[in-house]
Parts: C-alpha cells; sequence; structure tokens
C-alpha cells in the first residue's frame, strides 16, 4: 500500500515527466537521414560498395526495364510479381494525384487523363533500394535475407521459410512472394551479372539510359558524378532506411 | 535432493543437450562466415545464368547491321531491348530466332504521344492520326530511323 503511494507521489511524476522530456529533447538532435552526406562516406574499405541512380528527366516509361527484369530473373510473367516496375504519377489541375502502372508499365502506358485536366505527368521507375539500414533484413526470423559487404540485399531462397515478414517491413514494396518457390523474392542488382562484370539486365537494355548502377567508394565512377552534379533524393528519407537508390528530378508528391 | 527434482533435471539437460546438438547438425558449414547469413548462398545466386548477353555477342555475325543502327538515333539502344534475351539464340543461332516486333504498338511504347514522357528525351507521335493504316516499320527502319 505504502509502495504504491509513492509511485503516485508528485516527485515521482515530475522525476518521470523529466526523463520523458529530456529523452524526447536528447532524440530532436539526433541527425536525420541524409542522402548525399551517406554517399559522401567510403562504406566498404574492402571492395566497392554499390549504389543506383534513376534519371527522372530521361526515363521515357517505355518498361523495358521491367520487362527484362522479368526475363532475366525468370520472375513469374503475372501482373503480380515484380523486382522492378515503373508507376505513371499524373497531377491534375484539380489538385488530386492519380498514380497507375499497368502490368508494371510492361506494355507500356497510355495516358488515362485527358491532356487538358493535367497539371504535370511523369514516370517513376522503381526497384530494390538496397538500403544500408534495411528493415527487411532486420526483421527476418531466420537470417534468410541479408546485406552483402558490397552493399546489395540478397534473399537465400534455401534459408526463406516464407513468413514474409520482409514483404511487410520493406517500405517500398520492392518484395513479393515467389508463387511456385514458396520463398521471398526480391531485386538483386543482378548480383549474377555484376559478379561476371555486367551491368544489371534493366540498366543495360535501357533505351535512354536513365538508370545506372555503380561503385559509390569510386569518386570517378557514373554514380558518383551523378550524384555530385544532379540534385538527388531518395524516397522516404524520414524512414532512415539507409537507401541508396538516387533519384533525379524527383517530385515530393512521390511516395 | 528430492528424486522428482532430480528427474526434472535431468529431463532438462537432455532436452537442451538434444537441443544443441540439432542446432549444430541443422546450421550449415557457411552460416556466420560473413554475418548472419549463409556465406554459401552468394557464391549460388552469383552463379546463375545470364540471359541478356549485351550488343558484343550479337556483333559478330550482325556487324552490318550494328554499325548501321550505330550511327543512327536509335544508337544507344541495346538490340535485346526490342528483340529479346538472345542466350538461346546464341546457342543455336539456326533454331532459336529472336522476336522481329513490328507492331505500332511496340515502337508506341516509346513514341506515342504521352505527357509524361519529357519532350527532349524522345520524338513522339500521336499513333491514332499518324499514318493509322500501315506498321512504322514500312517507312521507318528501326536500325537506321
Amino acid at each position: 500500500m505504502t509502495e504504491k503511494k509513492t509511485s503516485l507521489s508528485r516527485r515521482n511524476f515530475f522525476k518521470n515527466a523529466g526523463i520523458a522530456a529530456g529523452t524526447l529533447v536528447a532524440a530532436s538532435t539526433l541527425p536525420a537521414f541524409d542522402a548525399v552526406l551517406f554517399a559522401a562516406v567510403k562504406r566498404n574499405t574492402k571492395g566497392p560498395w554499390y549504389g543506383i541512380a534513376i534519371d527522372i528527366e530521361k526515363c521515357i516509361g517505355c518498361g523495358t526495364c521491367a520487362k527484362t527484369c522479368k526475363i532475366e530473373n525468370d520472375v513469374p510473367q503475372e501482373p503480380f510479381f515484380f523486382r522492378s516496375w515503373v508507376e505513371q504519377y499524373t497531377i491534375k489541375k484539380d489538385g488530386t494525384l492519380k498514380v497507375v502502372s499497368p502490368n508494371g508499365g510492361i506494355d507500356g502506358f497510355t495516358q488515362s487523363v485527358p491532356a487538358e485536366e493535367i497539371e504535370k505527368s511523369f514516370f517513376v521507375p522503381k526497384m530494390c533500394n538496397h538500403c544500408a539500414k534495411s528493415p527487411c533484413v532486420q526483421v527476418c526470423p531466420v537470417g534468410a535475407t541479408f546485406e552483402t559487404e558490397e552493399g546489395i540485399v540478397l534473399v537465400d531462397e534455401k534459408f526463406c521459410i516464407g513468413c514474409k515478414y520482409c514483404i511487410q517491413a520493406c517500405p517500398y514494396g520492392c518484395r513479393y512472394f515467389h508463387p511456385e518457390k514458396r520463398v521471398v523474392d526480391k531485386c538483386t542488382l543482378c548480383f549474377h551479372r555484376v559478379k561476371k562484370g555486367l551491368n544489371p539486365a534493366c540498366m543495360d537494355n535501357c533505351p535512354t539510359k536513365a538508370r545506372i548502377s555503380g561503385d559509390l567508394n569510386d569518386p570517378e565512377s557514373a554514380i558518383s558524378k551523378f550524384i555530385r552534379t544532379k540534385n538527388v533524393y531518395v524516397l522516404k528519407p524520414h524512414l532512415n532506411t539507409g537507401s541508396k537508390l538516387y533519384y533525379n528530378a524527383l517530385n515530393q508528391e512521390v511516395r | 535432493m528430492p528424486l522428482h527434482l532430480k528427474r526434472l533435471i535431468m529431463t532438462g539437460v537432455v532436452i537442451v543437450s538434444l537441443f544443441l546438438l540439432l542446432k549444430h547438425a541443422l546450421t550449415p558449414d557457411s552460416f556466420g562466415q560473413y554475418g548472419h547469413y549463409r556465406g554459401n548462398s552468394m557464391a549460388e545466386i552469383a552463379t546463375l545464368p545470364v540471359h541478356y548477353t549485351g550488343n558484343s555477342s550479337c556483333v559478330s555475325c550482325h556487324d552490318t547491321i550494328i554499325t548501321m543502327k550505330s550511327e543512327s538515333y536509335h544508337s544507344d539502344l541495346s538490340c535485346e531491348g526490342c528483340h529479346g534475351a538472345a542466350y538461346k539464340h546464341i546457342a543455336s543461332p539456326k533454331t532459336e530466332k529472336l522476336m522481329k516486333p513490328d507492331s505500332r504498338e511496340f515502337c508506341g511504347k516509346c513514341h506515342s504521344i504521352n505527357l509524361a514522357r519529357p519532350e527532349k528525351a524522345i520524338v513522339q507521335v500521336n499513333i491514332k492520326d499518324h499514318h493509322p493504316e500501315k506498321n512504322c516499320i514500312k517507312c521507318h527502319n528501326p536500325h537506321q530511323p
């Protein structure tokens, strides 16, 4: 009885309130995730540290990236399974936003909003961000998904138990459940090509060279130059995922 | 110590040692080699087959058409972007033919007018009005448009 009284005392209330307020103030001084500052630091001393860059000003929405990705990586052809896809954002004059991605953009886009109603429209190609602090990796209960030392997020399909927790955890929706293998599948940045000295299939086949990948550690690589010379932005920086997919000319409306 | 406690402790010891034994037997050798994952899985993913073999694999047979393309507006395009993955064709060029897309819809995936396409990035036409009676390749050579 005495104990209960003590825990409800004015002294304790002020003490706990002080601790809570102090924690909040201290947490507010922590820096938010800044993608360019992050890219400036050498992250892997032993080898390359991969990042991706997509230039929205060059993307024409042909969907070749999404199509080649499916073939290169044996992704099921049904329109629910994508490692890489393209979205069309249309900001209408009435202040509403329409986002479409018919079959991931593989069959091309037809303008679904009349031209006179459009304020602005643009394509946003999406794929795994290969985050350096991946939420999907953190939640895996068995260690089936991981970040390699080169900064590529992979899934070990022999070890995955198919619990789909990582699909829930990815804030970018970049994972899907493979209907035949019964394991989670995702973009590997074409790990099998990169290791053979090739570029990822989506980047080799992009007709306008709107997407590149490369070594962020190398200041002379195309991606390092891209980040230095353009106004780059990552998706959802407030989530502090350590995203390494840098977009040029990304609008804030993109989620 | 009472007998029932001794039995309980013994059962506990047996269960824990069985668990440790099973864990040791079931954990793959390469698990933990680089981190909390199976190290060998990286090598397994790295050996997956390549489907898109790149323009350099086309040039030995199709050099004239590649030279023509390299001097045209389509110089940046990869052959397989339109014709599809070439890995089977390279293994058996006589029997495995690549596709030759010729439909208006195919060209329209890049060239049909769309406000989302950056104007400077690509030539765009209204494919509904622009000679709807014939395929694009009747007038435009895709390798020298």
